[in-house]
């Protein structure tokens, strides 16, 4: 009965032909188009659009007087051939869709917009709370979830560190200060959230992955301050006040966040006292040892052949050795 | 939407005019003559333009010359000069030379691309380059500072000089910041203007600093 109608050849079924093919890959087998039987392969596609673009321009009549004398001769192979190439275009169209549609979802930076969705006098709050530890403990807290504040302030960390580098006068090549600096700041707010992640996973927290890395980012503005007061002033005894009070302040707010959504007492003490354990060791760190890590690392790199390096503002290695000690002694002494 | 419903049109007038815009008819000829045209033509017309964006850096108004036709030959002559300028010295010297002009560069574009996202992700309106080509452009000042630091250490490098090299340096980083922040904080919502402009202070102060603390051999 189709290849009847094809027959007939008049203009209005023609045009009918044409609006089929321009909504392109339609799910409308039209039996007029049966002159060539090749098998469907991608490599038609275009030949066949092309071919669809010139018999557009064709006389109707002619044209449709020719189809038919072959759809009638070649009967079901011109059948297959059609479908074929139909069914080829159609799933050249669906791959090219998924394909640009998995590379908008994720090439797409509008993933992060939620987390930086905030106002100037939000991230001002946040900053101030971060410094306050709650009391109530037995209510989840809320964390809120967003990512602006703690990169700014992982990105002032290193700025900060970059500064106290140059105002002690260590003599190192700041090239590899500055990778080095960056990587620490970064590894530690990212590698240690993941490792507190994993930990409340086990301790069945409840927290996500976000919330810490954005609880964890804000515990950086203690480190920010300390670290920015006392590389300029370089009093040990005005460090360990600061250590204490700015660190221990921004430490016991992050403490009471996590033990406010952890139930059961040793689930708490494991994962607060990590938490508790790796900031206020970070902070200790950056102070003292962080000159010496750079110059082992350059050491290393550079070979027997430096000369040892010079230090000009104050003598590092026997105090802070010594005040390592004492500090390693008096943890062991509570403990 | 009420008062539209007697709008009609009579059906015996046909509806037409011209959906397409007029291009202008000599912009194929253009595309002929730019090829067959001397190449100092070509140059001087790229450089008259990165010289226009220069200009609009020093004066900072608010003009979308900047912003309209970004390029990034301006922001590459510039980084290059800067850290050739801030190169240190050799691997094997005892003194500290200062940063190798690799870190230099992955710094200054890398730190463009981070404020560059972060404007995107605070709802910005700025395109991905155009915010590039701005804080490329205001290195310049930055730059002209560390011309004029390299002269006063070839005078002496004393506390006098720091001084002096500390007031340079302070103010053309005052200028830079100022500059981007004036093309750059448009584009975002009134209220949000500090978090975009927190980072770009950051990046300058960065780069100052590596400036103001370059010693030569």
């Amino acid at each position: 009965a189709a290849a009847g109608g094809g027959r007939s050849g008049t203009a209005a079924e023609w045009g009918g032909f044409e609006d089929n093919m321009q909504g392109g890959g339609s799910a409308v087998i039209d039996m007029e188009n049966m002159d060539d039987t090749s098998g469907s392969s991608f490599e038609d596609m275009g030949e066949m659009h092309q071919r669809m673009k010139e018999e557009e321009e064709e006389e109707e009549g002619e044209a449709g007087a020719a189809e038919e004398e072959d759809g009638e001769f070649l009967g079901m192979k011109g059948l297959r051939g059609q479908l074929g190439r139909q069914v080829a275009d159609q799933m050249w169209q669906v791959g090219k869709r998924q394909a640009s549609r998995a590379f908008s979802l994720y090439a797409n930076i509008d993933i992060l917009r939620p987390y930086f969705d905030v106002e100037p006098v939000q991230v001002r709050a946040r900053l101030l709370e971060s410094m306050i530890p709650v009391k109530m403990i037995n209510f989840p807290q809320k964390i809120a979830g967003e990512l602006y504040g703690p990169l700014m302030l992982v990105f002032t960390l290193v700025a900060i560190l970059l500064h106290g580098m140059k105002t002690s006068d260590t003599i190192i090549r700041e090239g590899t200060l500055m990778g080095t600096a960056i990587g620490t700041c970064f590894g530690y707010w990212l590698g240690v959230s993941s490792f507190i992640y994993f930990l409340a996973y086990l301790c069945n927290a409840q927290i996500t992955m976000v919330q810490m890395l954005s609880l964890l980012g804000y515990g950086l503005f203690g480190h920010c301050i300390t670290l920015f007061v006392t590389y300029n002033i370089h009093f040990h005894s005005l460090f360990y006040i600061f250590w204490l009070g700015v660190g221990g302040l921004s430490t016991l707010r992050m403490v009471a966040v996590l033990v406010s959504r952890t139930v059961g007492h040793t689930q708490r003490l494991i994962l607060c006292g990590t938490l508790a354990a790796l900031h206020m060791l970070f902070l200790l760190y950056l102070h003292f040892a962080y000159h010496k890590v750079v110059e082992g690392i350059l050491d290393t790199l550079e070979g027997p052949n430096m000369p040892p390096f010079q230090r000009v503002a104050r003598d590092i290695p026997v105090v802070s050795n010594a005040v390592l000690n004492t500090t390693a002694k008096a943890i062991a002494l509570t403990l | 939407f009420a008062g539209l419903a007697d709008v009609s049109i009579a059906e015996d007038i046909p509806v037409e005019g011209e959906i397409t815009v007029p291009v202008g008819s000599h912009s194929p000829d253009e595309d002929y003559s730019t090829l067959d045209e001397p190449v100092r033509d070509t140059i001087m017309r790229d450089l008259k333009a990165v010289g226009k964006k220069f200009v609009h850096v020093m004066y900072p108004k608010k003009s979308s010359a900047l912003l309209r036709d970004w390029d990034l030959w301006g922001p590459l002559v510039l980084c290059v000069s800067l850290a050739l300028m801030l190169q240190g010295g050799s691997a094997d010297s005892k003194e500290d030379g200062g940063p190798q002009f690799a870190e230099v560069f992955v710094i200054i574009w890398f730190g463009a691309v981070v404020i560059t996202l972060n404007s995107k992700l605070l709802g910005g309106t700025i395109s991905f380059f155009q915010s590039l080509c701005v804080l490329g452009y205001c290195v310049l000042p930055l730059t002209v500072a560390m011309l004029v630091c390299r002269l006063v250490l070839l005078a002496g490098s004393g506390t006098v000089s720091f001084i002096i090299r500390l007031i340079v340096v302070v103010a053309m980083f005052g200028w830079s910041t100022l500059a981007s922040t004036a093309f750059l904080a448009d584009s975002q919502p009134p209220n949000r203007k500090a978090l975009v402009v927190y980072p770009i202070f950051l990046f300058y102060f960065v780069i100052s600093w590596m400036i103001l603390t370059f010693t030569p051999q």
